[in-house]
């Protein structure tokens, strides 16, 4: 088990995402290749859910273009676990919780563990439910990370506590997906989570641009892209790879410069 | 164990971003469900303006014609907007005013949640948007046309499978992007606590009518309560305050669509296991990797690949029973209560007049059934027209 802090082990880090399977698994196994040759310091792999509730458009249609073309669990699981041996970088997963609920929770995390997932982010399991997948974690060392969103406030403080690896700092209002402007006073979330916690600080949801990058790693430990290379992805297919690591390769230099 | 079970089901399992509002809504309804003003004007708009309490009628045609236990029909159908959801619109209605809150959003299947919705919204002076599967604004265009009258925006989903599933997960979406003024009206006994609850007891109305309307007719409870399940709201009104009396059966009809064997259908009950989804535990229909499976039925308001957890609960407890009705089933018995008693069901409403049908005849006649009809057909004569290769210009 790789400790998700390591991505943010003396500079800032930038957590890249991508749906597995979309548009198969060879070009998402070349895809994490390319991510982590080229300055990414810790990869999101979404195992795709058939209704995404907490993502917009982009990754809805990710997850069902992986979905349509036969990517399960069990698939990606062997992908991963071929991968492994070759990325020293921290993986996780992100996915939703029935995918964990229905494959078996300790079976899957137990799985997670075998193959070399370091940790998992569950947007629809809150604090309050955390017993349902933080006791699995506990068991087979992977770290469970936590959300807070702008609608947190005095919650953030118990969040932050009892979180591990990272906190996910939700940046907006919505669903995930490009914003052209972040309005929320991330500064003030990141110092409430520090009065409980040393916990890094990572911020997600609408950041694209290398501009956007820099700013928020001005207030934050880290920054999360998704959406913005799942769009490359689905432009371009499986001739993502070069535009993929273009893009990569700008937002790595803002964020580690 | 987190807030709001029934036994292991429901829960909270929704992105952190709702958790501060759904705890507002828990603590609001917490203080308003006790608050004699509040249950006042809830009270008044339900019999002033929604035209409660409904009628308790006995079928004495559709009795003396299956020649079995007697059977009564608890008319939800005549309610204002034509189905029970009306009771769950103005209570969540009331209770959004009372919070504050300015812009109701909802998710509607066959549109009679929508239309409750988007009634009470013009009642109340609310904005209003529904969120509803273009499959079902094509099979329900009467309704889409309906809300849009009453001064609602309807917003098609074009996500998924198109139907019920979809427009609950697009109206989160949207609730998770507006918070501030907004409420989001969930339609059925589902949801992250505290909805599962409060739109129980919106709808517990419909049980405690019956019971004193039966005590009154008959001087007895009745022998089986009978009600259509989809995600379980009418059917957990027309239940709850029957549970703790042992010896009334309450019985849960679900959408079997072409049969449950058929992949083809939206028979949670038979063909579901337990999963975590749409902010709760509960029993759903689902593949071996946990994805949510596209369900089938020609109710609209019944296909939902889920059931609220209360539900899952009494089924569990063995305390109600749940069975399997298909869509044949369903419009014949939409056809055969139309001509026997003059009362068009709704083609959900007739998934319980089904079952009914194959019940009373085995059970004799000092037996009483009550049947809920949860709303009217009318929206549904075009479909089943179709079903029945009737060309009509609607």
């Amino acid at each position: 088990m790789i400790k998700l802090s390591k991505a943010f082990e003396n500079k800032k880090a930038f957590i890249a995402f991508l749906t597995a399977g979309d548009p198969d698994l060879e070009t998402t196994e070349k895809l994490i290749y390319s991510m982590a040759e080229n300055g990414v310091d810790l990869i999101e792999i979404g195992i795709p859910f058939s209704d995404p509730i907490a993502e917009g458009t982009v990754i809805q249609e990710a997850d069902l273009r992986a979905l349509e073309n036969g990517t399960t669990t069990e698939k990606i699981f062997d992908m991963v676990e071929r991968i492994r041996p070759n990325v020293s970088i921290p993986l996780v997963f992100m996915t939703y919780c029935n995918v964990i609920f229905g494959y078996g929770t300790d079976r899957f995390v137990q799985r997670c563990q075998q193959i070399g997932i370091d940790g998992l982010i569950v947007p629809d399991v809150p604090y309050e439910e955390k017993a349902e997948l933080q006791p699995y974690c506990k068991k087979y060392g992977l770290e469970l990370v936590s959300l807070v969103a702008p609608t947190s406030k005095d919650r953030i403080k118990k969040i932050a506590a009892d979180a591990e690896g990272f906190l996910y700092i939700v940046s907006s209002l919505g669903v995930t997906g490009v914003r052209s402007e972040i309005k929320t006073d991330i500064g003030e979330i990141v110092e409430l989570a520090r009065a409980a916690s040393d916990i890094p600080c990572a911020v997600g949801f609408g950041i694209s641009t290398p501009e956007q990058a820099s700013a928020m790693c001005e207030k934050a430990d880290g920054i999360i892209i998704g959406s913005a290379i799942v769009r490359i992805i689905a432009k371009y297919g499986r001739d993502s790879i070069a535009p993929v690591t273009e893009y990569i390769r700008s937002i790595a230099d803002s964020v580690h410069k | 164990m987190s807030k709001g079970r029934f036994g292991i089901h429901g829960g909270q399992y929704i992105p952190e971003t709702l958790m501060n509002a759904v705890n507002d809504l828990e603590k609001a309804y917490e203080y308003y469900k006790n608050d004699e003003q509040f249950n006042r004007e809830l009270t008044e708009l339900y019999n002033e303006y929604a035209g409660r309490p409904s009628l308790l009628y006995y079928a004495e045609k559709m009795t003396k014609d299956l020649g079995g236990a007697k059977i009564y029909l608890k008319r939800e159908d005549l309610n204002h907007t034509g189905s029970h959801k009306v009771n769950n619109a103005l209570g969540q209605a009331l209770l959004a005013k009372k919070m504050g809150k300015t812009r109701l959003i909802a998710e509607t299947g066959a549109g009679q949640h929508g239309v409750a919705t988007a009634t009470v919204a013009a009642l109340m002076g609310m904005e209003c948007e529904i969120y509803m599967g273009k499959v079902d604004c094509e099979r329900q265009a009467l309704n889409v046309y309906r809300m849009e009258l009453l001064g609602a925006k309807v917003h098609p989903v074009t996500s998924g499978t198109m139907t019920l599933k979809d427009a609950v997960n697009e109206t989160f979406r949207e609730w998770v992007s507006r918070i501030d003024d907004t409420h989001y009206v969930l339609g059925s006994v589902m949801g992250p606590h505290p909805f599962p609850t409060i739109v129980r007891d919106f709808q517990a109305v419909i049980s405690r009518e019956i019971k004193s309307q039966i005590l009154e007719k008959e001087g007895r409870l009745p022998d089986a309560v009978i009600a259509c399940v989809g995600g379980g709201s009418n059917a957990i009104g027309a239940f709850y305050n029957f549970i703790e009396d042992k010896g009334v059966r309450l019985i849960g009809c679900e959408a079997a669509g072409l049969g449950v064997d058929n992949p083809k259908n939206a028979a949670t009950m038979a063909n579901g296991r337990l999963g975590i989804f749409h902010g709760m535990k509960s029993y759903f229909c689902q593949d071996e990797f946990g994805q949510i499976a596209p369900v089938y039925s020609i109710s609209a308001g019944l296909d939902y690949p889920g059931i609220g957890p209360e539900h899952a609960y009494l089924k569990d407890s063995g305390r109600a029973e749940y069975v399997p009705v298909t869509d044949e089933e369903a419009v014949n018995a939409f056809e055969y209560l139309s001509r026997t008693e003059g009362i068009i069901p709704a083609i959900e409403s007739s998934h319980a007049v089904a079952y009914a049908m194959k019940l009373a005849p085995a059970m004799p006649n000092d037996k009483i059934i009550v049947i809920n009809i949860s709303g009217r057909g009318d929206k549904d004569v075009a479909a089943i027209a179709r079903y029945r290769g009737v060309d009509i210009h609607d």
